[in-house]
């Protein structure tokens, strides 16, 4: 792929044009001849989407008038980022309202569109891959164009991966509330939309790939391995996981290729390497790139993030069958899993160890500036629930954990205090770079936002806690005769109080990301701040920094 | 090793990525399809009948996976409050497979039987007016709407090309066995019985009349009052040859 702007017609117009030809007829056949509603509706959203994005190509063709574009892409990383945030309060909203159906029954209305089976998907996607996959897709083609020094390739790709993956969220949530699901827990979404995101996610591995290949950098940066590992391996997980074969080509319903036991471990080998290279490696990136460059600080050991780096990716992978503790699962497998489980505690605490010592001479920072606080306490919470997950993965331990609130209250600590914070801390690192601001609209909403946010983890994480453990002990309660102790619904009745605990937890966590999007909406329109003397050198776009050149983190 | 070549080449840091993150799965994954005791051998197992189908299609759209298990683990308290742990050869013809990782709500995987169908009509109908603690949401929708099963044979089909062992015969008569599933008494349903041993004939959402067409709780209340219900326990020697 070249960059544009020489006088031919241009190579990528007629690609991009061609594409949006190619996918309006296939949405247009869909949307008439749909087996079903869903299909019809999806079919008519590829058409829009695809017949707007042909409009927009043709409207913008690419001329010679057009200097050689020599700066950053950032256009899309901004609808991205964007994106993310607005993806991040949808998805937290869900989340608050299905954790008050637990508290409160009669919320689910009783109707096909609002129980709690359909709406919990549209909760996990929603902060899974529309908030932390856009979290990511900002980040990585930010950061792998400074420290490659090099612009995203192509012209139209960069912006078919980012509007490409949201129109898959849009097709994915919306089907969830249809009922098109595949019942694999984190890859629901249908055969058809699996395709589709396998294409946007190709073309978003082309596009790294391609910045990676013409950077003027010698070195690759190690944010930037870490990025590719996720983008990579996604790719693997997402094609083999959702191998199935479709009723009908015109319909969205399919079967998986795999059953029972063989269809299980595949799921959890995705199903944790989800977490593993979506959720860590790639906000390992995050953190290899955002706290060295917020904390004007050097990466604290370069050997530590190649054993690091290695050792994680190759371990996280084998970790899937501590999900599968005492099933059916042979058990050659689960011991495996377990064992691989515990040797993973070592890599992320590597990591971890990376990312705090980076703010070695500068931990005064954490008092001064909320947004490296953001980031810093993300990289405490990963070493907290890397600490917990391998302790989890015991079989004795996982006996008592597993299916209780507990798994949700350690995949919370590493969604809410991992994944969230250090996206917030990106995003307010890279909102005022993004659109040449002097500084964020406010500094001081930072720190309403961390505070709540912090808050709302700890009643959440505890809470379920107790939930967890209470539930786990009174299933497994004998009374003197040897009977057991608890019919079921008497250890569901034991949770009510834990379960508003949570959702009031989940309540301030909303209300901080709400915070956010105020702060980022100000900024973004470009409103003087505040407390610009209480903000950092670094919180300026690079360009407006005072007397400085932009220089890459490494 | 020098660590800058794969600093300073994309593609051989991309490939070394590949291969060490393929490794795990290839060794965990592979095995599960070759090795024979991974599945035990037992009697009784069978593909589900067009009605047992059609409301297993809709737990899972329900997303009924996301509250309950059907995997009861080999630990004392499961087995005394569930029954007998769960077999690999229970889900062998599991597209996709059901086990669940929450149990907001309790097991389901030996749930058939367990309680009649007048109380699941009435559970799903309004949950807490059989268990006024559950805090499971209502289906009063899935009674008042009529299945649809105009595809079931191609669902079943597309399930063959997969492995699943339905013949051809089955496939034919598919639409007919649906019906015939919820008419005791008739020819169709002592032909569908011989297809599938142990399938249960009789109205299940507690609606009367010769003409009614079968709605979604026919369906469901079918699937879960075979769950669980095939594997001759009696026949089965756990510790026997071929096992895990």
């Amino acid at each position: 792929m070249e960059d544009t702007a020489d006088g031919r017609p241009s190579i990528n117009d007629m690609l991009a044009l061609g594409s949006a030809l190619l996918f309006s007829i296939i949405g247009l056949i869909l949307a008439v001849s749909g087996a079903d509603v869903g299909m019809q509706l999806h079919g008519l959203f590829l058409l829009v989407a695809s017949a707007a994005a042909g409009i927009y190509v043709v409207s913008h063709p690419t001329n010679g008038h057009r200097k050689k574009a020599d700066c950053y892409f950032d256009g899309p990383v901004r609808v991205a980022t964007l994106a993310c945030v607005f993806w991040g309060v949808v998805g937290f909203l869900v989340g608050e309202i299905i954790a008050w159906q637990l508290a409160f029954p009669a919320l689910n209305f009783d109707l096909p569109w609002t129980n709690f089976g359909r709406l919990r998907p549209v909760h996990t996607s929603a902060v899974i891959f529309a908030f932390g996959g856009n979290a990511l897709l900002a980040t990585s083609l930010y950061v792998v164009q400074r420290t490659c020094r090099a612009r995203l390739p192509g012209r139209w790709a960069p912006w078919f991966v980012v509007w490409g993956y949201q129109l898959f969220i849009v097709i994915a949530a919306s089907g969830y509330v249809l009922g098109i699901t595949q019942s694999k827990e984190y890859a629901e979404p249908e055969w058809y939309a699996d395709i589709w995101l396998t294409i946007v996610w190709v073309t978003y591995l082309l596009i790294f790939l391609g910045t990676l290949r013409k950077r003027e950098e010698p070195h690759i940066y190690v944010a930037n391995w870490f990025y590719l590992a996720f983008i990579v391996t996604i790719a693997m997980l997402h094609v083999v996981n959702n191998l199935s074969l479709p009723v009908s080509l015109l319909g969205s319903e399919s079967y998986p290729l795999f059953p029972g036991v063989q269809g299980a471990m595949t799921q959890w080998w995705y199903g944790h390497n989800a977490v593993g290279f979506l959720l860590t490696a790639g906000f390992l990136g995050i953190m290899y790139y955002f706290i060295p460059k917020r904390a004007e600080r050097p990466i604290y050991s370069y050997r530590l993030s190649i054993v690091h780096f290695w050792s994680l990716i190759f371990l996280y992978i084998w970790a899937g069958p501590h999900h599968l503790h005492y099933t059916a699962l042979p058990e050659w497998a689960q011991t495996l899993g377990m064992t691989f489980s515990i040797m993973l505690w070592m890599p992320s605490w590597g990591g971890m160890i990376n990312g705090l010592m980076t703010l070695s001479g500068a931990w005064d920072r954490l008092r001064t500036d909320a947004v490296i606080r953001l980031l810093v306490v993300s990289v405490a919470f990963y070493g907290m629930s890397t600490f917990e997950g391998p302790l989890m993965s015991i079989k004795a331990v996982n006996s008592l954990s597993h299916y209780t609130d507990w798994t949700i209250g350690h995949v919370h600590s590493g969604a809410l205090g991992w994944v969230g914070m250090i996206s917030f801390g990106a995003v307010y690192c890279m909102v005022p770079w993004l659109w040449k601001r002097e500084g964020l609209y406010s500094m001081r909403l930072v720190e309403w936002h961390f505070w709540l946010a912090m808050i709302g983890i700890v009643l959440y994480i505890t809470s379920m806690w107790v939930a967890g453990i209470t539930q786990g002990l009174m299933w497994r309660a004998y009374d003197h005769l040897g009977f057991l102790k608890y019919s079921f619904i008497e250890t569901v009745e034991a949770l009510h109080w834990p379960y508003v605990i949570r959702a009031t937890g989940g309540f301030l966590f909303l209300l901080g990301g709400l915070i956010m999007v105020y702060n980022v909406w100000r900024t973004v329109r470009g409103d003087q701040p505040v407390d610009l003397k209480d903000q950092p050198r670094g919180a300026a776009a690079p360009e407006l920094r005072p007397g400085a050149v932009a220089v890459p983190a490494e | 090793m020098n660590h800058a070549i794969f600093e300073k080449n994309s593609l051989i840091l991309l490939i070394a990525t590949l291969i060490v993150v393929s490794i795990g799965g290839i060794v965990e994954i592979a095995p599960l399809f070759m090795i024979q005791s991974t599945i035990e051998k037992v009697e009784g197992m069978r593909p589900y009948s067009p009605l047992e189908l059609a409301g297993r299609d809709i737990y899972v759209r329900e997303g009924c996976y996301n509250c309950h298990s059907q995997m009861i683990r080999s630990l004392r308290d499961e087995i005394e409050r569930y029954g007998h742990y769960s077999l690999a050869a229970e889900s062998m013809y599991d597209h996709p497979f059901q086990w669940g990782s929450k149990r907001t709500g309790p097991d389901l995987a030996r749930v058939g039987g367990k309680y009649s169908d007048a109380w699941h009509v009435e559970h799903m109908r309004d949950p807490r007016s059989v268990v006024p603690a559950s805090i499971m949401p209502g289906y009063p929708f899935l009674e008042k709407t009529p299945l649809n099963f105009d595809n079931i044979a191609a669902r079943m089909k597309t399930l063959k090309e997969i492995g699943v062992p339905y013949t051809d015969e089955m496939i034919a008569d598919a639409k007919g066995d649906v019906v015939a599933q919820i008419s005791p008494d008739t020819d169709g349903a002592k032909q569908l019985v011989k297809r599938y041993p142990k399938a249960q004939v009789r109205r299940f959402d507690g609606r009367t009349g010769d003409d009614v067409p079968p709605s979604e709780l026919d369906a469901v209340v079918a699937y879960l009052q075979m769950l669980g219900t095939l594997v001759d326990f009696t026949k089965f020697d756990a510790s026997g040859p071929n096992l895990r």
